[in-house]
């Protein structure tokens, strides 16, 4: 018996090299829809050789990880596989835990909301395939819980295929609370533990030892999805668009001064300029892209618009592929005064563990609006650059190496303001209001208490 | 056998007594929380390496074995 085709079925398959996979345009996609338009779930008991095949599948598409740090998906399934085999339990079904992150925390993100509304049930088979592959019994799907409607139009999705009988574990939806570092993946894992969802120090490794102890695949719900069509039209299809070095789509949240804001998705690799195009060109004249969230780096503007938008093509740029976050920011502002509030805003997300990132980030984040809004102090820069490698790599998680890499951008792209802002004092943009949104949210989630769990079984 | 010194950013609470015992490896940056420098520890250090890691009031200085990087998130 095959338990994962990796050819689809006839009659269903997507067009080769079109766009958009993920999210059909209309009303979400409940089962029937959802099954019209791609097609059968192509999963059944599996045993050994068919948790490889797809496997080796997802290693053959190139898939990566759409969450933020683009790693590749087939090595991340093939740990926690090995893991649960080194535990002694691999033979028995059920050793592994899937945990598909929704909660995206990035605040200019908002493609995980959007696939989750439009197509839950691409992420559900995703859940479904993935615990196949690396024997799991149980799975979680985490969800920002800021939504109220969010958790329940999921529970009930993940009803409805019980109710027709669909293969896999019925997913727990969890919804977290807010919180920039809340959707880390140690975070998570600490939070379905029973714990804060704050960052932990690793070794072990969620892979290693996860959610109740057990190897456990952390993976967002894109890459998710995407594993959902590589199991029914096979990677030689998923990699009929993008690139060589970065095969097939990504959900990208366009913002700021474009005149259509919004998520597109699109083959890796498009040039940054048309990215802008595709979501109605320019609002105003803009002078740079904020690429990859607030983990990410500045693009200068026009010089930028032929760089691929892929990971490896932003991370060339100086940048970061991230989350699929791009928010153009017009001339008519202070780049640096707009990474001085993102950098206020990632100091308190804090989550106050590591000494480091508790009194370095702030100590950044003062540095930097004091030249963003008084300036006229040659020494700023150099203090601010002096705090950098303080803190980068000192945390028990990647905020004060995000937060770092931002700052490093802003003063090498922004270079010519800096001069100014140095020399005559703040530009008059520095006044101009917020491009870049800034959460009013708190900081991280209080201690105590068991995750909510919105529904599915016990 | 090479071996690195790695700190528990968690754990650490800044009581800075690796530095006293080890300065050739360990230094405090302006908010006391310790600097290690890279690389493996040479054998010359070892015995003090051990004792600084012994005398942590926090256990978070460690002597581990040299990991290849990569983490999975």
């Amino acid at each position: 018996m095959t338990a994962v085709r990796s050819a689809g079925t006839p009659g269903h398959q997507l067009p080769p090299g079109q766009l958009p996979r993920l999210v059909a345009p209309g009303a979400p996609l409940g089962l029937p829809a959802h099954a019209a338009r791609y097609g059968p779930l192509p999963v059944q008991p599996a045993g050994p050789a068919d948790q490889a095949q797809l496997i080796a599948a997802v290693e053959r598409a190139g898939l990566t990880g759409r969450g933020g740090a683009a790693f590749p998906m087939a090595r991340k399934m093939r740990a926690v596989t090995a893991a649960a085999a080194r535990s002694g339990r691999g033979r028995r079904r059920g050793a592994a835990v899937v945990v598909a992150n929704g909660a995206e925390s990035e605040p200019a993100s908002g493609k995980d909301a959007i696939l989750l509304r439009q197509s839950p049930h691409l992420v559900l088979d995703g859940i479904a395939l993935a615990a196949a592959a690396v024997g799991a019994a149980t799975a979680y799907l985490c969800v920002d819980g800021a939504d109220p409607a969010r958790a329940g139009l999921l529970v009930a999705a993940v009803a409805e295929r019980q109710q027709a009988g669909l293969p896999g574990p019925a997913a727990r939806v969890v919804e977290l609370a807010g919180g920039y570092v809340a959707s880390e993946e140690s975070a998570l894992v600490n939070f379905l533990n029973g714990g804060r969802a704050v960052p932990v120090y690793v070794p072990p490794r969620p892979f290693e030892r996860g959610v109740g102890g057990q190897p456990t695949l952390v993976s967002n719900v894109e890459t998710l999805a995407h594993l959902a069509l590589i199991a029914r039209y096979g990677p030689d299809w998923f990699a009929t668009v993008g690139t060589r070095a970065a095969p097939g789509s990504a959900l990208v949240t366009v913002g700021g001064a474009v005149s259509r804001p919004g998520v597109y998705e699109i083959g890796l690799g498009l040039p940054a300029g048309e990215l802008i195009e595709l979501a109605g060109g320019a609002a105003e004249p803009l002078q740079a892209i904020l690429a990859g969230g607030y983990f990410g780096g500045w693009l200068p503007l026009p010089g930028a618009a032929a760089v691929p938008v892929s990971p490896p093509g932003l991370r060339s740029a100086g940048a970061s592929f991230g989350a699929g976050v791009m928010v153009a920011v017009p001339a008519a502002c202070c780049g640096l005064a707009e990474t001085a509030r993102v950098l206020r805003y990632l100091a308190g997300q804090s989550a106050g563990q590591c000494g480091p990132c508790t009194f370095g980030l702030p100590a950044i984040a003062d540095a930097l609006a004091h030249i963003a809004w008084q300036g006229r102090d040659e020494r700023a820069a150099e203090w601010l650059s002096s705090l950098l490698p303080l803190v980068d790599k000192r945390g028990a998680c990647h905020l004060p190496d995000g937060a770092v890499a931002l700052v490093a951008s802003a003063l090498r792209v922004f270079a010519a303001d800096l001069r100014q802002h140095l020399t005559r004092g703040p530009c008059p943009a520095a006044a101009r209001p917020p491009v870049l949104p800034i959460p009013r949210a708190p900081g991280p989630p209080p201690a105590g208490g068991r995750p909510r769990t919105a529904g599915g079984q016990p | 056998m090479n071996r690195v010194l790695r700190v528990n950013p968690i754990a650490c609470d800044a009581h800075g007594v690796c530095a006293d015992l080890l300065p050739e490896m360990v230094t405090l940056d302006p908010w006391g929380y310790p600097v290690i420098a890279p690389g493996p520890v040479p054998a010359e250090l070892d015995e003090h390496a051990r004792r600084a890691v012994a005398s942590c009031p926090t256990l978070a200085l460690r002597l581990e074995q040299q990991r290849p990087a990569g983490r999975t998130s």
